[in-house]
């Protein structure tokens, strides 16, 4: 049981980080939120919807569109430029991607010029920061991050962080970033501890 | 972007092993496309053969009447041999449009380029009455039917360089023969034969009064049956029609047919199990990316038609492959059929027509469909949370 008697309400246009050490269930948390896993018991609200009994087809129905992910080991698909891995979630949400949306979504992350590299001939900050782009295509007002800095230096962190800083504060996007990094939670007006699958503390600055 | 254009770079990601698959692919598309285009080359051919052979009944000494018709048919020795008297018996038959008596004998040659073994042909002038459409490209007919005189076919005069004129030495039977005439190709077994006067065959193979068939063309072919009933009282003769020896070479052919099919099917389930195996395994190499399209909204239908598409281009490539195989190496699978075939006609074995190519592909893309089915399952089945965490 990787999280239990979890009792906990995000609000919209919250910016929150999840803290805890390994096995606290962050991820897990963060999963159950991004409707990539369901719950064994209890009830989940998300946007709205009550998945608690969904089907996998109701939770990509949930989360297609509406849920945006970031990832430590970011996930691109190497075989894909940076513009195409964000142009991704729009192909299986059948909106017509097109490459101009992409760049868009790129310029937000400060890499507009840099659309046609593959990931391999980025930077970890960069290709980070192109996961992020990928999950505002992906996102409609929610955005989980897990470990989003763990795999940067502390220049690239910074840098990492201040993208969904400034989404949270100028697109009212909601932000979940689940780290290790008491710096990086430090700074977020709302910050969860974890311990043992539960929630052991919830401050809000 | 779209999913052909994902599943076209994810083809291209491991070029190795994607070449690799496209051979197994293209191997049996070319096999089954080399066998099939045989199949019909073959009978194409027989046909033509057949028809160019100018009659449609054939009168040879008793015996297999089947050996003695594939013998008139390729050449080569072991013949047994009539008496000519038949031939002057029943050519007062009124049925009878054409009708030609013929000596197959082999012998050593010897000439510039060394020894080899030859086919001669003791004719006569029926002979061009039965097959009007035989031209010559240069000379012409011999002097008399006991002149020591030839007639080379187009690829034996091709082969030994020889011209009108020229006297070719035949050392196994010790004799001289000038040349009078070269035929034009005829597409048949005849382009590789010489030609002698009946009577000089007779005398230069020791076979006086003696033929090996006497071909005859009905005026009507539905009296064909009354025909042979009237010979079959002719002592020590048969009759065989080439409507029945084309029949039997083709139930042989049949036999054989299902032992090549048996070839192609197990070249196509390697291909098959290979390309399974490959997109299998690229499926597993990427279980975290699989996860991660999931995450970003992919249903399992997506990533169903994903890995499908991937599976279709490479076998739909390897289908493009095996057909430019098949039609730039059908000479070559051309020259081993005939090295393997006891009995082949002339002209082309393998013809590759529009709709085999069609088929052809067709057979690659459902192998394709067929393969992909399993690790697209795989792929569409894996939860999102458990493929994004995999091996983390």
């Amino acid at each position: 049981m990787a999280v239990d008697a979890v009792d906990l309400a995000i609000e919209e246009g919250d910016f929150v980080s999840l803290m805890g050490p390994s096995g606290s269930g962050k991820t897990t948390l963060l999963d159950l939120i991004g409707c990539l896993d369901s719950v064994t018991s209890g009830r989940l609200v998300v946007l709205g919807h009550d998945v608690s009994d969904a089907s996998e087809s109701d939770l990509v129905s949930v989360r297609r569109g509406a849920i945006g992910f970031v990832f430590q080991d970011f996930l691109l698909i190497p075989e894909l430029t940076a513009a195409e891995n964000v142009q991704l979630p729009s192909v299986f949400a059948r909106s017509m991607p097109d490459k101009e949306g992409a760049v868009a979504l790129l310029e937000q992350v400060g890499l507009a010029d840099k659309a046609d590299r593959l990931p391999k001939e980025l930077s970890g900050g960069e290709r980070q920061r192109v996961a992020i782009a990928r999950s505002l295509a992906s996102s409609n007002g929610l955005l989980l991050a897990d470990e989003p800095t763990g795999n940067l230096d502390s220049a690239n962190s910074d840098a990492v962080f201040s993208v969904f800083e400034r989404l949270n504060a100028e697109r009212g996007l909601t932000v979940v970033l689940a780290t290790h990094d008491g710096a990086i939670g430090s700074r977020t007006p709302r910050s969860i501890r974890m311990h043992d699958g539960a929630i052991a503390e919830d401050r809000r600055s | 972007m779209n999913l052909f254009l994902m599943a076209f770079k994810t083809f291209r990601r491991n070029r190795i092993r994607s070449a690799l698959t496209i051979g197994g692919v293209a191997i049996a598309v070319a096999v089954l496309v080399t066998l099939l285009g045989f199949d019909a080359g073959y009978q194409q051919a027989l046909e033509r053969d057949i028809d160019r052979m100018g009659y449609q009944v054939l009168v040879t000494a008793k015996g297999c009447p089947y050996e003695a018709a594939t013998l008139m048919l390729k050449g080569g020795g072991g013949l047994r041999y009539m008496e000519q008297e038949v031939h002057d018996r029943i050519i007062e038959d009124e049925r009878i449009d054409e009708i030609s008596p013929q000596l197959v004998a082999t012998s050593y040659g010897s000439g510039e380029g060394g020894t080899s073994v030859a086919m001669f042909v003791g004719i006569t002038e029926a002979h061009m009455r039965l097959k009007p459409w035989v031209t010559f490209s240069s000379g012409g007919w011999f002097t008399d039917d006991i002149a020591d005189e030839a007639i080379m076919g187009y690829e034996a005069a091709e082969l030994e360089q020889r011209h009108v004129g020229d006297r070719i030495y035949v050392s196994g039977i010790d004799r001289v023969f000038t040349v009078v005439g070269i035929f034009d190709r005829t597409g048949t077994q005849d382009d590789g034969a010489v030609f002698l006067p009946l009577g000089t065959a007779q005398t230069a193979f020791g076979l006086d009064g003696r033929i090996s068939g006497i071909g005859i063309k009905l005026k009507d072919i539905g009296q064909l049956a009354s025909f042979e009933e009237d010979l079959y009282h002719e002592p020590g003769i048969q009759v065989v029609s080439m409507a029945q020896v084309r029949g039997t070479i083709l139930n042989l052919m049949a036999s054989a047919r299902t032992l090549t099919s048996s070839i192609a099917a197990v070249a196509i389930i390697v291909a098959i199990i290979g390309v399974m195996n490959t997109i299998l395994m690229s499926v597993f190499e990427r279980t975290r990316q699989i996860g991660v399209m999931k995450a970003v909204g992919a249903s399992r239908f997506d990533v169903f038609r994903l890995v499908w598409i991937e599976t279709t281009l490479v076998c739909a490539v390897g289908g493009v492959a095996g057909i430019s195989i098949a039609v730039l190496a059908g000479r070559v699978g051309e020259h081993l059929f005939r090295l393997i075939l006891p009995y082949s006609p002339g002209g082309r074995l393998v013809v590759v027509s529009g709709a085999l190519l069609l088929a052809s592909m067709l057979g690659a893309v459902i192998v394709g469909i067929i393969a992909g089915l399993y690790p697209a399952a795989r792929a569409a089945s894996m939860r999102p949370v458990e493929a994004i965490r995999s091996a983390e």
